[in-house]
């Protein structure tokens, strides 16, 4: 295969992974890794790093529309952030002596575990009643709904706080967003209102990426042939995709989307056990 | 210029904003360096085979320094010119949280001052530390 058909493939393949990850809320780092691992055969590592860089891309591409809207927690996002960063570079630190099978094996799981949280029943609800912690840290604010500013508190700060120290780990080791588990943190031991938590996971993806992302750069894992293609496409994919998520409400996609990347995630755990990576 | 730096001239509002434009002018110019250094990469070496992507080499120096990418992008070198579009978006997120410090210091949130410094020392540490494998 040439480098122009290889690159062109990429391209289109990257196109679909960030139209697929912003319209499913999955993220477009999730779906690069199987596609350069399981199509292209690429190895593992430079896989996770062209992942970490379409994180960053999505995240960064996506925040220049939320920020407008004022629904970005900021503050709950930096206090978190402490978490996550630390979690980064320690999962970072332990991808070294992992075994490649190993990582495929936990991504298989962690893939799975994001394409059911896609098809989760969604907290809507603010939360009236919040915690001490919470109100010391200045966490709880308001977000635009319908013309209205509705106010929001939220709860178990500690748990969500610890949650969140996993999630970084993951990205750090896996080179994902762990946008899921992020989300999960905040709405489902938070209470937090999901857009709310959407916008706020988005704005920490980027942060946590590029935690981890200056370390893998440094230890070589990110090839200048395949970032631009994989840059290029899932950010032109992710903005494709959330201007048709203003049109369409995809609930169908997402169900057919989570079924088709758990098989992948199967796949993925299968090729591990067999030592394929 | 006194007004530049009070409070009611930067609202919340005009942070956040501010920061968003940040990000997209950072985006922007990632990915056109990237869309100009990928098109070269295609044109000189379109027609060359892939290399051998399925086992790990790992880059050289001149792709994972800082230094060797200025160096490559000043010798022409397309490959550090696409590294340092990538460079480019790792630090977009980066200089947004350097962003939000600006936004609690002008706000004389200390207690966000200090969260948001903890990040930006993580964030530096593991740069500085350069944890190889």
């Amino acid at each position: 295969m040439t480098i122009l058909t290889f690159t062109l493939i990429l391209l289109l393949g990257a196109f679909v992974a960030g139209l697929l990850g912003s319209l499913t809320g999955l993220g477009g780092g999730v779906v690069v890794i199987p596609l350069l691992t399981l199509l292209f055969h690429v190895d593992i590592r430079y896989a996770i790093g062209a992942a970490l860089l379409a994180s960053i891309a999505t995240s960064s591409g996506a925040a220049t529309a939320y920020v407008k809207e004022g629904i970005t927690n900021i503050r709950l996002g930096m206090f978190l952030e402490i978490a996550t960063t630390i979690g980064a570079v320690i999962g970072a630190v332990i991808a070294i002596y992992m075994p490649t099978n190993t990582i495929a094996i936990i991504f298989g799981v962690v893939l799975i575990f994001s394409a059911a949280m896609t098809v989760r029943k969604k907290n809507e609800h603010a939360l009236s009643g919040g915690s001490a912690l919470a109100e010391k840290l200045k966490l709880n604010s308001t977000y635009p709904s319908e013309g209205k500013l509705v106010p929001y508190k939220l709860t178990n700060v500690v748990g969500g706080f610890s949650l969140m120290g996993v999630a970084g780990v993951l990205s750090g080791l896996l080179g994902i967003g762990s946008g899921s588990l992020k989300v999960l943190a905040m709405d489902s031991m938070m209470k937090i209102p999901f857009k709310v938590s959407t916008t706020t996971s988005n704005f920490m993806i980027g942060v946590t990426a590029a935690a981890s992302a200056v370390v893998y750069l440094q230890r070589g894992y990110m090839d200048p042939g395949i970032a631009f293609p994989v840059i290029l496409g899932v950010l032109c994919g992710a903005i494709t995709g959330s201007k048709l998520l203003k049109r369409m409400n995809p609930k169908t996609l997402r169900i057919i989307f989570a079924v088709a990347i758990t098989l992948v995630a199967l796949e993925m755990i299968f090729n591990g056990f067999q030592q394929k990576f | 210029m006194k007004q530049v730096f009070s409070k009611n001239y930067w609202g919340d509002k005009d942070i956040s904003l501010l920061v968003g434009q940040i990000l997209r002018i950072g985006v922007i110019l990632a990915s056109s360096i990237l869309a100009i250094g990928g098109i070269w990469y295609l044109v000189v070496h379109g027609q060359d085979s892939v290399p051998n992507y399925r086992d790990f080499i790992g880059e050289g120096k001149s792709n994972t320094t800082i230094h060797g990418i200025i160096i490559g992008v000043f010798n022409k070198n397309i490959p550090q010119i696409i590294q340092l579009g990538v460079l480019l978006l790792i630090c977009t997120p980066i200089v947004r949280v350097i962003g939000s410090l600006f936004g609690f210091i002008i706000e004389k949130d200390k207690l966000y001052i200090i969260i948001t410094l903890i990040v930006l020392t993580v964030i530096v540490g593991s740069i500085l530390s350069g944890v190889k494998g």
